[in-house]
């Protein structure tokens, strides 16, 4: 009973999304107020129906269902709880239905946080986030309705997939789904100027926490994945290139790419219809996303049970929200027109060259992922492109981009006097050099061109992130930093501790796999590894082997790791269950691999330096973006007109960023 | 409005080649090469680099050519179901795919060697050759060289059994 009012919770869902979708932009089309003040009232009745269609399913999880056929296929009734709430998204159903209750999350959000603004303006944004919805919610429930019975129901069920039996994994889905699926704001913000015709730094002011905001899940999603990757797959890898990585790094990149040039628009009034294309981009390329994971286009180890009406359906969806915003785009463009120049040393000009970096970095990425297609529609057959395609085709824009970051940051808008800018940073420059080439034939007595450019580039960030807020620390006449302004350096920050840990890891990361016996004593990068023995243990819905090894430097002992190898009683593949000892400056990581008889087994054991900085990096880069989404000015409740300017108040902006 | 246009008709372009991939489902993808010989190589062998894989060594038995690389991690997981075809009698030669010699000789040592023999192919020259869309991918040669099957991802008990073992049968009638 409970199963079908969640089913019929979401087709009143998507009535009260249509409804969403139609009066206010018919109302703000015709000025009917009467109309455009009902799009709040409606969000928030859309947000109500699908939160009760998600408790619905939930709660079937947790009472062991099994006449639902989703829950039957993805739960179990050994399944601990916590995973059970977890397992709602597990398939593609559910996550479908959690991607359609984050959307209207952030459209509950938007609406209640728009109040400030222009009722027309807000208004066509909710009507434009109606739109989408309907499209999700009407693919969840004719394509994939969680809600189908399965007649006579299971006695049990098939389990969750024993890869996401895994902490992390609770977390990075709806992470990522919030950053993705959050994309839709600016977006709506995009497609709303376009529609008002009225693109100003007032629109930019608005639109930016919430891209950042979204930016910062996504961040936080798409680190635990690649944290997750690193442990769970037992492989120590962090990043494969793998499609559906590929699907959330591209947006991630537009959402980086936009959120700097909405600086720009809302600082100088330029970039207009550059900032308008990069938000529908970043949207679309989440749609896309969803299209490549869902679909079966391309093949991936994450690729959800694909089928083709499905395929079919977000191709449409693709087209017609994607395809309808460009579309507006094209005729509404021209008339965005900029409200000023700049010079060649200037803010600005760094600011474009970080998006134009970025977005060919997105292209690239792009082509990569999609060339099997390419190759295969056009009738060529199969080819492939693989790691080390991305890996230079990331590096080329990357590298140029890390160097201008450190320049850019201390570059004031408008114009600047190349001197000052060299003046300030030339011993940065040189530190970060010196740095790059010393510090690796130091602590790991070797080097190499691309070591010393990668360290170099990470320290130089790092540096330059860093001067300024210490400078103005040690003075104390010194204006203080605003909260958007400590959010800049710190989510920089950030860049230059992940460059510096990616650069050393990769460069650095030694990786053995050995058979052992019990009682085998090796050497791995200066540590003794001691395999003390085997025993095994039982889980809730699993077996284990359990490895017990010592980990000792110098006689000392500095861990005792007990990697797993798991078989879950339902679906019977072996699981490796990767254990690290985490250092702030090393991991090492022990993994079993495949009993190999007469008690041998093959070991993994990995020492990878200094990778916490790329969880590091990324917490910065999060807390960053975090902080200056929250910037004060973004909480003005009351409008408030920025233009027009004083001459005074201009220049005492330019100090400032 | 020209140039404001370019961005819609790269989402209609790009829109055109998705509606053809949705048609073509890559796990069971024909390939060109079905029915055709098998591309010719001849390249070092990964344990023996003195030593030449070639496609005559293929002619007179139904084989198997798997690619594989240490960089792979799915070809982990379909590791013991080729050991176990290996010890049934299979004969499986392997296609070591843009790899590095010392991990892939630690790779055979460390989980054992199903491979009648490795081919080197560094470059990936050959593999370009066959169509290789990613690894695992492994191809039924019939005793002719004719390619008879390709199959991409790991092989499993149940993929052999459906598209392997009644082509082998259906072949070994004819002759």
């Amino acid at each position: 009973m409970i199963p079908e009012l969640g089913h019929f919770a979401l087709v009143l869902a998507i009535f009260l999304a249509l409804y969403q979708a139609i009066l206010p932009l018919a109302g703000a089309a015709w000025g009917r107020n009467d109309w455009m003040i009902l799009a709040r009232p409606a969000a928030t009745a859309q947000f109500i129906f699908v939160a009760i269609a998600y408790v619905a399913l939930t709660r079937a999880f947790l009472l062991d269902d099994f006449s639902l056929l989703y829950v039957a296929q993805n739960s179990n009734s050994e399944l601990p709880v916590g995973y059970k709430f977890a397992a709602v998204w597990g398939g593609h159903e559910g996550s479908l239905l959690l991607w359609c209750l984050m959307l209207a999350t952030w459209t509950l959000a938007v609406a209640w946080g728009s109040r400030g603004q222009p009722l027309a303006f807000s208004s066509r944004v909710i009507g434009v986030l109606g739109i989408v919805s309907v499209g999700v919610l009407l693919f969840t429930l004719l394509t994939s309705n969680p809600f189908d019975r399965l007649l006579p129901a299971a006695v049990d069920g098939v389990d969750l997939n024993p890869l996401l039996q895994d902490p992390a994994m609770v977390a990075h889905p709806p992470m990522l789904y919030i950053g993705y699926v959050g994309m839709a704001v600016p977006f709506a913000f995009a497609v709303a100027a376009l529609l008002t015709g009225r693109l100003d730094r007032d629109w930019a002011r608005w639109t930016r926490p919430w891209t950042i905001g979204a930016w910062v899940f996504l961040t936080g999603g798409i680190a635990l994945g690649s944290w997750w990757a690193y442990y769970e797959l037992g492989w120590g890898g962090w990043w494969f290139w793998d499609p559906v990585e590929n699907a959330s790094f591209m947006p991630w990149l537009m959402g980086t790419a936009l959120i700097h040039s909405l600086a720009v628009t809302e600082r100088r009034g330029i970039f207009k219809s550059w900032t308008v294309l990069l938000a529908i981009a970043a949207f679309s390329l989440s749609l896309l996303g969803t299209f490549l994971v869902r679909s079966g286009v391309l093949i991936s180890v994450h690729a959800f049970a694909s089928d083709p009406t499905r395929g079919l359906f977000i191709l449409m969806l693709l087209l017609l929200i994607s395809g309808g915003a460009l579309v507006l785009y094209a005729f509404r463009a021209s008339n965005l027109e900029a409200e000023g120049g700049f010079r060649l040393v200037s803010r600005e000009t760094f600011l474009l060259a970080n998006n134009l970096l970025l977005v060919i970095a997105t292209f690239l990425i792009l082509i990569g992922t999609l060339y099997p297609l390419f190759h295969d529609a056009m009738g060529a057959g199969n080819l492939s492109v693989g790691e080390p395609f991305f890996n230079a085709v990331f590096l080329i824009p990357m590298l140029p981009l890390a160097v201008l970051l450190g320049l850019g940051m201390h570059t004031v808008w408008q114009k600047m006097e190349p001197g000052a800018l060299f003046a300030r940073l030339r011993w940065i420059g040189a530190a970060a050099l010196i740095a790059a080439i010393v510090y690796p034939l130091i602590v790991f007595g070797s080097t190499s061109v691309l070591t010393v450019i990668g360290v170099g580039a990470g320290i130089w960030v790092t540096l330059s992130s860093l001067i300024e807020p210490i400078s103005r620390w040690f003075n104390s006449r010194a204006v203080r930093l605003t909260r958007a302004q400590w959010g800049m350096f710190l989510a920089h920050l950030g860049v230059g501790l992940f460059i510096v840990g990616a650069s050393v890891t990769s460069a650095f990361n030694i990786e053995t796999d050995r058979a052992v016996r019990i009682g085998d004593r090796w050497e791995v990068a200066g540590f003794e590894i001691e395999f003390r023995g085997m025993r095994t243990e039982e889980g809730p819905n699993y077996v284990a082997e359990v490895g017990e090894f010592d980990l000792r430097s110098n006689g000392e002992l500095v861990a005792s790791l007990r990697p797993e190898k798991r078989i879950y009683r339902v679906q019977t593949n072996p699981m490796t269950e990767a254990r690290m000892d985490i250092g702030l400056f090393r991991d090492v990581f022990i993994a079993l691999g495949e009993p190999l008889g007469d008690g041998a087994w093959s070991v993994r054991v990995q020492y990878k330096p200094m990778i916490s900085f790329l969880w590091i990096g990324c917490i910065v880069m999060a807390f960053g973006g975090l902080l200056a989404a929250t910037d004060q000015r973004y909480r003005r409740t009351v409008r408030q007109r920025v233009e027009p300017r004083t001459k005074v108040g201009v220049t005492a902006e330019q100090g400032s960023h | 409005m020209s140039r404001y246009a370019i961005p819609v008709i790269i989402l209609l372009v790009l829109g055109g080649f998705f509606l053809r991939g949705l048609g073509l489902n890559p796990t069971y993808i024909e390939s060109p090469l079905i029915g055709k010989p098998a591309p010719e190589f001849s390249l070092p062998d990964l344990i023996d680099p003195s030593a030449n894989v070639s496609t005559s060594d293929l002619v007179g038995q139904f084989t198997l050519l798997n690619v594989w690389g240490t960089w792979c991690p799915e070809c982990r997981n379909e590791h013991d179901f080729l050991l176990s075809l290996a010890r049934s009698g299979m004969p499986i030669y392997g296609l070591n795919w843009k790899d590095e010699r010392d991990k892939a000789l630690e790779w055979l040592e460390v989980l054992g060697d199903p491979y009648v023999a490795s081919a080197a192919d560094v470059i990936g020259d050959v593999a370009i050759d066959f169509g290789v869309y990613g690894a695992p991918e492994t191809f039924l040669i019939g005793p002719d060289l004719t390619v008879l099957q390709k199959h991409i991802s790991p092989l499993t008990p149940e993929v052999w059994e459906t598209r392997f073992v009644p082509l082998i049968e259906e072949h070994s009638g004819k002759r």
